[in-house]
């Protein structure tokens, strides 16, 4: 290292012009650093994300070192048994279930809350009223809040002993319940700062031409709010099909209620690794492809807008 | 418009958290606390804090690190590390504490390497921890590296050519222009490194006392054990240091109007 005290008080005003010997080690070092402090980052984020994912997805295909050992593994490994596993696993009537409760949940929250997510920002952005600040904090609650207490705090509210004497245990309804509550804030802040963003000019002529309130909004607000839209629909149905803790109390025990993660969890008790892997796999792949096509469509649209 | 806002939050999220601290008052705090410092309630409370203790440290360096390198360098993949941080929480929870079973534990890719070096992965504490690590990585980048890009690069290039070396930059130039947002990052981190219960549940093996965290003690309290008290008071544990994290957060927010939940 350079040490500051050397350097002749000439060179301070444009940066040391370094030759030879020197401005190499000088590039050698700063790339060291780079490549170094990337390997560590990439080192770690692959030992506690990367290859445990890989291994769902190979053990979702039976895809097994155990027995064949690394070398002849890939050599040996059939892709044709290995596929009619990984199908016969995710073809299982409950697995089947389980998965197309959590696909039509997660659509169906998303949507709402992509609804109310657009309600929710408009007050927050367009509207002045007092109390505005508690509302807005309010809105991270669901994200802060833990989801075991979300499950808890909802069965006490809407379980069996029911203060209210609404008793949404064991039903769809408590489900859906429990994942509007913790996508809330994905779908608000979403749209939250693209309407922030707008100026309200186009608005205002709108209106002076004589277009209504909602007028104005169907047709010169929410063209520019699609893509934003679409993304915070994408990131809710994530969290939605993925969500364990806040759904995993209400849900009981029947199999009408179980959902996805639920059923994972379920095989993850009776030791079913490998089951367990394979319809872990075609979540991981069905949430993929929601994130995929939202982006590409808001993408799309974006790009028409411009 | 706004009164239908209002409802909507209020009956969806007002009426649950706001239920939670009325029915705790109504059992008075004596019950609270007597259902709180049960050995099992402590020992799961300790377990937490410790997990905490290791896991915010190391992602908040590790955070810090790659959005420095995002941030101030354009290099091969970066596009793509990016992408590979936000798997954690584009991903279930549950599938997270499968993948770690199946790569670390016994039945896993490295099991049976670790178990000959008298590693246990399964069922302890490292488990734990590691489940706690890949859940609550993305949060310091997420908070850091939109502010590192808006504070830009002059300040720290001025700091340079006056002959100050890499890590007196940092730390004098740098980490103070970047100081909320790495705050902010750490509260984020802190409460999700806290409530994490689907990942920890699949690797802990919930053995009461010794692998039982906070979250995974209140379904336990509940789901096996029939207590329905003493989960509600673990749940109210927790939603009140979550609360003081939501405090600290719209504090910042108001301070920095950089920063937001950037949950994408």
């Amino acid at each position: 290292m350079d040490t500051p005290a050397k350097r002749p008080s000439s060179e301070l005003g444009a940066p040391p012009a370094r030759k030879g010997w020197r401005r190499f080690s000088s590039r050698a070092r700063s790339s060291l650093g780079l490549y170094g402090g990337t390997s560590l980052v990439v080192g770690y984020l692959s030992i506690i994300v990367l290859i445990p994912i890989a291994a769902v997805a190979a053990h979702g295909f039976s895809f097994s070192i155990h027995t064949q050992g690394w070398g002849a593994a890939f050599w040996r490994w059939h892709l044709s048994t290995g596929f009619a596993t990984f199908w016969n696993d995710i073809t299982q009537p409950a697995a089947i279930s389980a998965i197309r409760l959590s696909l039509w949940l997660s659509l169906s929250v998303a949507a709402i809350n992509a609804v109310m997510g657009v309600a929710i920002a408009w007050v927050l952005v367009r509207d002045k009223f007092p109390g505005k600040w508690f509302l807005e904090a309010f809105i991270d609650l669901p994200f802060a809040l833990p989801t075991i207490v979300v499950g808890v705090v909802l069965l006490f509210l809407y379980g069996t002993a029911s203060p209210l004497k609404i008793d949404l245990f064991e039903t769809w309804m408590g489900l859906m319940l429990a994942l509007l509550f913790v996508t809330l804030p994905f779908s608000v802040r979403a749209v939250q700062p693209v309407l922030e963003s707008l100026d309200g000019e186009s608005e205002a002529a709108a209106k002076s031409l004589g277009a209504g309130g909602i007028r104005t909004f169907v047709w010169v607000v929410l063209p520019s709010l699609w893509p934003a839209v679409l993304g915070g629909f994408g990131l809710a149905f994530a969290r939605a099909i993925g969500e364990f803790g806040s759904i995993s109390l209400i849900a009981g025990g029947l199999g009408r209620t179980t959902t996805a993660s639920n059923y994972i969890y379920n095989l993850t008790q009776g030791f079913l690794w490998t089951n367990a892997a394979a319809v872990s796999t075609a979540l991981l792949v069905l949430s993929l492809l929601i994130l995929i096509a939202t982006n590409v469509f808001a993408r799309r649209i974006q790009r028409r807008l411009a | 418009m706004r009164l239908v806002v209002v409802l909507y939050l209020g009956l969806l999220v007002g009426l649950p958290v706001g239920y939670l601290f009325i029915k705790a008052f109504s059992h008075g705090f004596h019950a609270f606390w007597v259902e709180v410092t049960k050995p099992d309630a402590i020992a799961a409370l300790k377990l937490s804090a410790e997990v905490a203790l290791i896991a915010v440290p190391v992602n908040t360096v590790v955070g810090i690190g790659a959005a420095l390198m995002l941030a101030r360098r354009k290099f091969f993949g970066s596009r793509a590390l990016t992408l590979a941080f936000d798997i954690p929480v584009a991903v279930s929870p549950i599938i997270i504490g499968v993948a770690l079973v199946l790569a670390y534990s016994r039945i896993g890719w490295f099991g049976s390497w670790l178990a000959s070096h008298g590693i246990q992965i399964l069922f302890s504490p490292i488990g734990i921890v590691m489940a706690t690590m890949a859940v609550s990585l993305p949060y310091v980048l997420r908070s850091v590296l939109p502010v590192l890009i808006e504070v830009g690069k002059d300040q720290e290039d001025a700091a340079r050519t006056l002959g100050a070396g890499a890590f007196r930059t940092f730390w004098q130039v740098t980490l103070p222009a970047i100081r909320w947002g790495v705050l902010y990052g750490v509260t984020l981190t802190i409460a999700r490194t806290l409530g994490e219960f689907g990942a920890v549940l699949v690797v802990s093996g919930n053995i009461t006392g010794k692998t039982q965290t906070l979250p995974i003690y209140i379904f336990d309290a509940w789901d096996q054990n029939f207590d329905t008290i003493g989960s509600f008071a673990g749940a109210l544990v927790l939603a009140s240091i979550s609360i003081v994290a939501l405090i600290i957060l719209s504090t910042l927010r108001a301070r920095e109007r950089k920063l937001h939940v950037d949950l994408a």
